[in-house]
């Protein structure tokens, strides 16, 4: 992997991808020898946006390589309250760090905000737009339960609004993945993300329903429906015990079946699925440490 | 085009004739180009000019200016068959089809009102051009062809 910043996924080749996941498994083995990785080093966290399994990771992440980190704080705290631009704020804060780490709730200010600054910058979210770092240890955790290879995924929920999800679907065009999107057609994939699904010609398929294609999928990656952003709450009524799954949902399922859900989930996984060898959530929310880490000591390691 | 349908739009001296527009895009043309009738400039419009090519074209024909590249490649986006022509003392001297352009920047709006271009930021919104439209470089919306015109930040 050879580049200054991590802005979305369709910055990702394969090779960039399994570099990662590669390193952040001989990480995963042998924490103790990056613990002096980055002594000395400082990481800016700016999230403009709350997070808490994001900012967590990355601040657990860098203290494990044995950095610091400054965090900006609240919006309502900062001077981002008395007006100032996001460049602005960025290239200052580049001037305390050796990296930042960006949410906001616009899309596309993580690609604005790198072209104000030199050192390397990794995007935790612009609004609908990506989520990259997730999207590497989305495929941490499905390279470890079912193979990134001959695999046949359903992504499933809000699709429209999930910057998951287009992470995700687009990193996946890299590997041998058949893809079924299941959302109300209200919550389908945005144009941008068909367009290049469709570019890679990959194997891709629609669905209202989950239960068209459960019993093929090794892997199905679940998404909050986010109930706000419907205009109607009776639309939002019509779909959302929809897409729920329990045990009972699962019965038709194969039984190596892998489920994920970046949380946080609200409804849409019954509890009665967390004690089950499907559930693989929290587990994939753990290796946000060590594959930030990989990502992080990659990015900061490099000649600058 | 035929003498008769030339006849409906007349001839200039000086200046630029910008043919072979689809139909219904004239009045966008003029966007493009700032015109808006205030600055004295003698334009000649022809709408729904019917056109072998085309079906149905629009000719817009501009006195005492010829175009920039800057504005040819906008152009190029809502009218990708158009050619231009520069006219001096009344005869077609230079006539060249538009080519479209790899990134335009400047010209066009994003219509994600989320987008950060349309924030109070430094900066301008850029599009990458794909060949039925252009993608916005910074939040990836795609605007189509047909839509390039609406977001026109000229407009």
């Amino acid at each position: 992997m050879r580049q200054d910043h991590l802005i979305s996924a369709t910055d990702l080749s394969r090779e960039d991808i399994e570099a990662v996941l590669d390193h952040a498994a001989e990480i995963d083995a042998n924490p103790a020898a990056y613990r002096q990785q980055h002594a000395g080093k400082v990481l800016g966290l700016c999230f403009f946006e709350p997070s808490t399994r994001t900012r967590m990771s990355f601040d657990t992440a860098m203290k494990r390589l044995g950095g610091q980190t400054v965090d900006m704080g609240p919006v309502e705290s900062s001077s981002v309250k008395k007006g100032e631009t996001l460049a602005d704020t960025v290239r200052v804060v580049e001037g305390y760090a050796d990296g930042l780490v960006l949410r906001h709730p616009s899309e596309g200010a993580a690609q604005m905000a790198s072209e104000f600054v030199d050192v390397p910058l990794i995007n935790a979210g612009d609004g609908a737009g990506q989520h990259p770092s997730q999207t590497l240890l989305d495929l941490y955790t499905i390279r470890e339960n079912a193979g990134l290879d001959d695999l046949t995924i359903g992504i499933m929920g809000d699709l429209k609004y999930g910057r998951t999800v287009h992470s995700l679907a687009e990193a996946l065009t890299n590997f041998d993945a058949r893809q079924h999107f299941i959302s109300p057609e209200s919550l389908r994939l945005p144009r941008n993300v068909r367009y290049d699904l469709h570019a890679s010609g990959s194997q891709v398929k629609e669905h209202t329903e989950l239960d068209e294609v459960l019993p093929k999928l090794d892997v199905l990656y679940v998404t909050r429906i986010q109930r706000e952003r419907f205009p109607d709450e009776n639309e939002y009524r019509k779909v959302a015990g929809e897409y729920q799954i329990d045990a009972e949902t699962l019965e038709a399922a194969s039984d190596d079946l892998t489920i994920m859900h970046p949380l946080p989930r609200v409804d849409e996984i019954s509890p009665d699925i967390d004690d089950t060898d499907h559930a693989t959530y929290f587990e994939q929310a753990h290796n946000g440490v060590p594959v930030r880490m990989a990502l992080l000591d990659i990015l900061l390691s490099q000649d600058r | 085009m035929t003498e008769n349908h030339e006849l409906r739009v007349s001839k200039i001296q000086n200046g630029t004739v910008i043919d072979h527009v689809a139909g219904g895009q004239a009045l966008n043309v003029l966007a493009i180009l700032g015109i808006d009738g205030t600055s004295g400039e003698t334009v000649s419009v022809g709408m729904n000019v019917p056109s072998d090519r085309l079906g149905r074209k629009d000719i817009v024909k501009v006195e005492g200016r010829e175009l920039s590249q800057s504005e040819v490649d906008v152009l190029s986006l809502i009218a990708p068959a158009a050619s231009i022509n520069i006219v001096r003392d009344y005869e077609v001297v230079e006539k060249n089809r538009v080519v479209r352009p790899d990134v335009v920047s400047g010209i066009i709006s994003c219509p994600n009102t989320n987008c950060i271009t349309n924030a109070d930021e430094p900066i301008e919104a850029r599009f990458t051009v794909l060949s039925d439209g252009v993608r916005c470089e910074y939040c990836d919306s795609i605007v189509r062809e047909d839509e390039v015109a609406a977001n026109l930040t000229v407009n």
